[in-house]
């Protein structure tokens, strides 16, 4: 459904944060993009939904091809007419609006009414706090309750591929399984694609069908997220599980991946 | 005498402040989508009335096609110079925008006299002269109307931006353009669109005024200047202060002016806006009905 073939992104002309990033997202599944700080994950959404460019950033190589069409460049109204919604991190709730007025914002693009209310009554059903708050101001809603309706106003949207950008940023670890089972929920009940960003590595593994990790604007290792998630190299250096027993430092860890795997482990340190 | 003299002076206010308040309106809606200040919200103002003025004059229109060709051409204004002028700034300093409206404001103006002269020209008679009896206070019929007209305009200008696809857009976009974008809304047309409506509420306002002071010239400009203490006092991003701010600034003016302006030699009425601005500035800087940024416990 998407696939992203060796793409580079310069901001301001001048910082090269992806370098040759290629991975692919099939229809129906949730495939998870995982990595430390600074790896270029936000950048890989916004260069798929078009918001790259609002910030100064560009695709300077490679495709982008959503359906087989290439969409690198196209103005973000485009992309969200053609199926693809971006959750940005943060959660970004409209602060002055209504949460209802805010679910309205992200079905903006759609012209079928029917559609739209019973798509509401849709993300109330699956998000039960949201109603109780619908005519309230979403600025006063919790960080929870903001990450959900952030969620919710991409379903109003009814996106084909959504791109949650670190949906457990800054919630309570209790909400934020809730949240993750949610997102399970939608994928497995809408058969919406999901492309996720999240530093949890543990959280995102155990909904995720399919998980690429990223180091330095590139992708170093992927695999079946079963298969990740017991990889003992991926454990110790992504989940922070060590079964050896003692921590080893950083540098050595990234060389082992190194040498399993073959490709250039890049932190900006080094 | 004196309480029909309050009254008087009372209603001169509220008139003269509700058309403060629409032009305020206009430049408060620039300001909370785009971030710009727009100092030439003035010269719309004149623009709407030289237009209408020429419409009805030299093409001699009644008023009833006049106003509408008015509007369309004000419209198409705004449009024309947020795409010709100020996009090309997107993601420029706040201070190069402004600088580059005080531009705009110059270039407005110039071509106004440049077209029409410098010299007072008299404003068609839109409405029957003989005053209405409100109580004991004569009110001209043009005051009645202007406040009627005031009123209808801003509470549809409410009714669109609560209710319509469009205007809800224009709130994203002023709550979050990075979020807006996301949600496939265009900012970019929603900029054009709020230079658009701020454009022709002005021009409405300058109608207005014309047609309650009988003439225009090119101190109808001077309703720019005098827009700045209204937002100010109302809050930059609130269009209900910028309401409140026109009506107060609007009385208040017109009382120190009867009231004072005898006992000092005059004057007093043009200088208390800027003294109401000085005292919220280092009161209250975010006005009566600024945003104050929503903080969660």
């Amino acid at each position: 459904m998407l696939k992203l073939d060796g793409i580079e992104v310069v901001y301001g002309g001048a910082v090269l944060v992806l370098r040759g990033l290629s991975i692919e997202v099939p229809e129906g599944r949730i495939v998870a993009l995982l990595g430390a700080n600074g790896a270029g994950k936000s950048t890989t959404l916004k260069s798929v939904s078009g918001l790259l460019a609002s910030e100064g950033g560009k695709v300077t190589r490679g495709s982008i091809r959503f359906d087989g069409k290439e969409i690198a460049g196209c103005a973000p109204e485009e992309l969200v007419s053609r199926g693809i919604f971006h959750v940005m991190e943060g959660r970004r709730v409209f602060e002055d609006l209504s949460v209802e007025e805010n679910l309205a914002c992200g079905g903006y693009r759609r012209t079928d009414r029917s559609g739209m209310r019973a798509d509401l009554e849709m993300v109330y059903d699956f998000f039960p706090r949201l109603r109780e708050r619908r005519r309230q101001q979403a600025g006063y809603l919790s960080g929870g309750e903001q990450q959900m309706l952030a969620i919710g106003r991409g379903l109003m949207a009814a996106p084909r591929l959504m791109l949650l950008d670190e949906p457990s940023l800054g919630i309570a670890p209790l909400l934020v399984q809730e949240i993750f089972r949610l997102i399970e929920r939608i994928n497995r009940e809408r058969g919406t694609t999901i492309l996720l960003v999240e530093q949890n590595a543990n959280i995102a593994l155990g909904i995720a069908h399919h998980a690429f990790l990223m180091e330095g604007g590139r992708a170093v290792l992927d695999g079946p997220a079963e298969s990740l998630r017991s990889s003992d190299e991926v454990r110790q250096f992504y989940l922070g599980f060590s079964d050896h027993g003692g921590k080893k430092n950083y540098r050595e860890m990234k060389a082992e991946i190194r040498r399993t795997h073959g490709g250039e482990v890049n932190d900006g340190i080094a | 005498m004196d309480f029909t003299f309050l009254l008087q002076l009372l209603i001169n206010g509220l008139v003269v402040g509700s058309i403060y308040a629409l032009v305020a309106t206009g430049f408060v809606i620039i300001h909370k989508s785009t971030g710009a200040l727009n100092l030439a919200q003035g010269e719309f103002l004149m623009v709407g009335a030289y237009v209408c003025l020429y419409a009805m004059t030299t093409f001699r229109l009644p008023f009833a096609a006049a106003f509408p060709l008015t509007l369309a051409f004000t419209a198409l204004l705004g449009v024309l110079i947020e795409r010709v002028v100020l996009r090309p700034l997107l993601g420029s300093p706040v201070i190069s925008v402004i600088m580059v409206t005080l531009g705009l404001a110059g270039l407005l103006r110039s071509g106004l006299q440049f077209f029409f002269g410098t010299d007072t020209r008299a404003f068609p008679e839109l409405f029957p002269s003989a005053p209405v009896m409100l109580g004991v206070v004569p009110v001209s019929q043009g005051y009645i109307w202007s406040v009627a007209g005031v009123t209808v305009l801003l509470t549809a200008l409410g009714l669109f931006f609560r209710y319509s696809r469009a205007g809800l857009a224009l709130r994203a976009t002023a709550s979050n353009q990075q979020t807006a974008l996301s949600m496939g809304i265009s900012v970019k047309r929603m900029f054009a669109l709020s230079w658009c409506i701020a454009a022709v509420v002005s021009a409405i306002g300058g109608v207005l005024l014309g047609a309650i002071r009988g003439g225009i010239d090119m101190s109808l400009g001077h309703m720019g200047l005098k827009v700045l203490p209204v937002v100010i006092l109302g809050g930059l991003d609130s269009v209900p202060g910028a309401i409140v701010g026109g009506l107060f600034i609007g009385v208040v003016e017109n009382l120190t002016g009867g009231y004072l302006d005898p006992l000092l030699g005059g004057g007093v009425k043009e200088v208390v806006p800027y003294i109401v601005l000085v005292l919220i500035l280092m009161v209250r800087p975010s006005g009566l009905f600024g945003r104050k940024k929503v903080d969660r416990v």
